[in-house]
């Protein structure tokens, strides 16, 4: 087992042409149930491969952590396989697996100095003294707390605790490292600056990562790919601009990022396109994303891919009044309200001066916008594939 | 007119205005002590009810009481002539005839005020067999007639024996350390040295010995019971954990003296426990656990597990689960994790509930006496004894004195390794 953190950027491990290399851990037909009825996690196929930052993205009880848990070896699968490197790790516990975790509390050990708590894992390895005190130093050093080494970990503030928790999870060189929210507990800011120090160590190290967060920014702005998690499944699949642009579910398009959501029923299908018939009158063409002819749909549409129509401009038109301005800076939301009552939110330049009550025409491309059918893309499935 | 420059001007200007501000920070930091000492007045107020209750019931009586151990002048009180006339002897052989003239006179002073009997006890309590003397003396001396009282002290051979004055001059000085000494088996021998009581005399320090050895044996007993409940019950789902703690806490909502008596019902020779036993063929023969040794432990370390368990409890409920997780996932294996991550963080705890079940237990008084047999009488029983039925409140003081320095000492030593503010009692 080798688990030499070697300079290697991160993706081009994931693009490596060899099999064994894209399977470096896989989950197999994964359940997991607590109680025989209810699953946690349902037949879950996932890949992580050698190098790679994975996310697992999804709201609280979508078995995102359940499947990290397994992964670690706190869980056991009910049913379903979980490899590491080729090897089942079913039968091997967590000690065992030479992966290193960070948790959401940083799980430091109070009792400990910092450079204790760096020191444990090598210490339990029964590695010698001077090879440790070494160790210990380059990883502080690594992120920037040689200074701090004999302190309490209650002495550190947050931020330093959850990086003296990366060095201990990084300090015994697993090839693969685990983090279960572990920013979760900090402020904004910090959190943002943290974010990219993770990032800085994910490329300089070419450690994988397999990270859990509820935190769609987060999974956006960190990660190689994300897996959506919802109902104890992935959702889906795929890189941040996969997910961003071409949602599959009207999960997915609901939970990264904003989306306006207008319910209807398709009308006919046409090629890739469809026709939906708005509740409560109008009509808008959008993408047609597994939809059939008479069925209830969703259609998702970014407030950024909505423009305020002038009068030549092709594709969807709808005419609103507008119901409300929110000044952000550097742009503006306006809230426009649809003949039907449904409300849509419009991303306008800074300078767009509109009162309320003001008709105004707000357009966009059938290609922006997504129709999904209004019940499904909740996961449970197996994991698809991005693109169209 | 001479032009001044501005620096000039300036310099009062801020002098002034720096003593302002000094005296500002001055007047806000007065005003902050004022509400502080204000604030601090009123939670004293609010404390001062049971402080005062605290002092009436518990402060006082308990210094005066200990002050006995030290502070004895019934002796003195009772032979004021004899104090006199004893205060120029030697101490060596016997003293002169004014000695046992005074003595004849105070002798005979105390039986007309009734107070003889006293003087006879508390003599006895430092010279064994001296009541009955004093007695037999007191009561020559008033049918003595015109025989002349020098004469009828020294017919009786006692107030003649080499141990008897030294003993009442002894007596006579109200500050004594006679009683603590004799609570450590220790006595001023004739050259005014300390020295060891005669084997056939020592007892307290076995039984302090035997005292330290059973609240011992019942800690260890109740920690190693106690430490895996702790661990269950801080480890178990909540609602599982809290009927756990119930039936820890289930003993404490009885009297001690119910908990007691139901030991004496299971322990009996023809008790459950022995019928228990033989049904399993543990035993062949029915065990003496009654009045003994074994039975005594078996029934104040039931009583006193949920004193050491709570303390570790409440400690290990603070360690999160991901800590051990932690360790887990960084290599360390089960008992590893256990002996460097686990243990170290409930120590305070486990300290804590030692500390208590073993100072409690230095003071049990009705368990030892109902189920412990005659050689399981712990510390408290001899106090009990002296107060209630020897009427020796010296020796009780004594005692006490010397089991709370005892205590003291070994509270300072915990605190000393651990720390007090980490010893988590609650």
């Amino acid at each position: 087992m080798t688990a030499v953190a070697t300079a290697r950027p991160a993706g081009s491990a994931a693009s490596a042409p060899a099999a064994d290399l894209n399977r470096f851990v896989e989950f197999t037909d994964v359940e997991k149930s607590y109680d025989g009825r209810t699953f946690a996690v349902t037949r879950l196929n996932l890949s992580v491969a050698r190098g790679e930052f994975l996310t697992l993205l999804g709201p609280s009880g979508s078995g995102k952590t359940t499947t990290l848990n397994m992964l670690a070896g706190f869980e056991r699968p009910t049913r379903g396989i979980i490899t590491l490197e080729g090897r089942s790790v079913d039968r091997l516990p967590p000690y065992e697996r030479n992966i290193g975790m960070v948790f959401q509390n940083y799980a430091l050990f109070p009792h400990m100095t910092v450079e204790e708590n760096v020191a444990f894992p090598l210490s339990v390895r029964k590695i010698d003294k001077a090879d440790i005190t070494t160790r210990v130093g380059r990883a502080l050093d690594m992120v920037r707390l040689k200074q701090f080494g004999d302190r309490r970990p209650t002495q550190l503030s947050g931020g330093q605790q959850q990086r003296v928790a990366l060095a201990r999870a990084l300090v015994f060189e697993p090839s693969l490292v685990l983090m279960d929210e572990p920013l979760g507990a900090l402020d904004k800011k910090l959190r943002e600056h943290m974010q990219l120090e993770i990032k800085q160590l994910h490329t300089m190290l070419g450690v994988t990562i397999v990270y859990v967060t509820h935190d769609q920014s987060e999974a956006l702005t960190m990660s190689d790919r994300v897996a959506v998690f919802n109902n104890g499944g992935i959702a889906q699949l795929g890189s941040p601009d996969d997910l961003y642009n071409t949602p599959q579910n009207s999960f997915v398009a609901s939970f990264i990022g904003e989306n306006n959501t207008l319910a209807g029923k398709v009308e006919h299908v046409v090629g890739k396109e469809c026709r939906v018939a708005l509740d409560g009158g109008g009509a808008i063409t959008a993408l047609a994303i597994g939809v059939a002819e008479g069925a209830a749909c969703h259609v998702a549409i970014r407030p950024e891919r909505l423009g305020m129509a002038a009068a030549a401009q092709a594709g969807n038109r709808l005419t609103a009044t507008v119901d409300g301005r929110i000044y952000l800076g550097d742009h503006q939301r306006l809230l426009a309200r649809l003949e039907n009552g449904q409300v849509l939110t419009v991303k306008v330049g800074p300078e767009a001066t509109m009162a309320n009550g003001e008709p105004v025409m707000v357009s966009c491309a059938p290609g922006d916008c997504r129709a999904f059918p209004a019940d499904a893309g909740t996961g449970g499935s197996k994991s698809k594939t991005t693109g169209e | 007119m001479t032009a001044i420059p501005p620096s000039e001007l300036d310099r009062p200007a801020l002098a002034r205005g720096r003593s302002a501000a000094d005296a500002d920070l001055r007047s806000v930091s007065a005003a902050i002590r004022r509400a502080e000492f204000g604030d601090r007045l009123r939670s004293l107020a609010l404390a001062a009810p049971l402080l005062v209750l605290l002092a009436l019931s518990f402060g006082i009586p308990i210094v005066l009481l200990l002050s006995r151990a030290v502070y004895d002048p019934t002796i003195a009180n009772a032979l004021p002539q004899t104090s006199q006339a004893l205060s120029g002897w030697s101490g060596s052989g016997l003293p002169d005839d004014a000695a046992f003239l005074a003595l004849a006179a105070d002798l005979k002073d105390n039986q007309a005020k009734g107070t003889a009997y006293e003087l006879a006890k508390s003599l006895n309590a430092r010279l064994p067999g001296a009541r009955s003397q004093v007695l037999k003396t007191v009561r020559q001396l008033e049918g003595a007639g015109d025989r002349p009282p020098l004469e009828v002290v020294k017919s009786v051979p006692f107030w003649s024996q080499p141990g008897t004055w030294p003993a009442i001059a002894n007596g006579t000085h109200a500050v004594t350390s006679f009683y603590l000494l004799s609570a450590l088996d220790l006595r001023w021998n004739a050259d005014g040295s300390i020295e060891r009581v005669p084997p056939e005399q020592a007892i307290f320090l076995q039984v302090f010995m035997r005292t330290f050895f059973v609240a011992a044996a019942v800690t260890l007993a109740t920690l190693l019971l106690g430490f895996p409940l702790a661990y269950l019950i801080a480890s178990a789902p909540k609602g599982l954990a809290a009927i756990l703690i119930v039936a820890v806490l289930l003993p404490f909502w009885t009297s001690i003296l119910v908990r007691t008596a139901a030991w004496t019902v299971l322990l009996q020779k023809f008790g459950l426990v022995n019928d228990l036993l033989l049904w399993l063929g543990v035993v062949d023969d029915r065990l003496d656990l009654m009045y003994s040794r074994i039975g005594l432990i078996i029934a104040m370390t039931h009583i006193q597990l949920p004193f050491t368990l709570l303390p570790i409890y409440s400690v290990m409920r603070t360690i999160p689960p991901s800590q051990m997780k932690a360790a887990y996932s960084l290599g360390g294996r089960p008992f590893t994790a256990f002996r460097r991550i686990y243990l170290p963080q409930v120590f305070p705890g486990v300290m804590a509930g030692c500390l208590l079940t073993f100072i409690l237990c230095l003071g049990y008084y009705i368990t030892p006496a109902l189920i412990g047999g005659a050689s399981d009488q712990l510390i408290s029983n001899f106090i009990a004894n002296y107060v209630n039925v020897e009427l020796n409140w010296e020796m009780a003081a004594a005692l006490s004195f010397i089991l709370l320095v005892f205590t003291l000492a070994l509270f300072g030593i915990f605190a000393r390794i651990l720390g007090l503010d980490r010893l988590k009692l609650v």
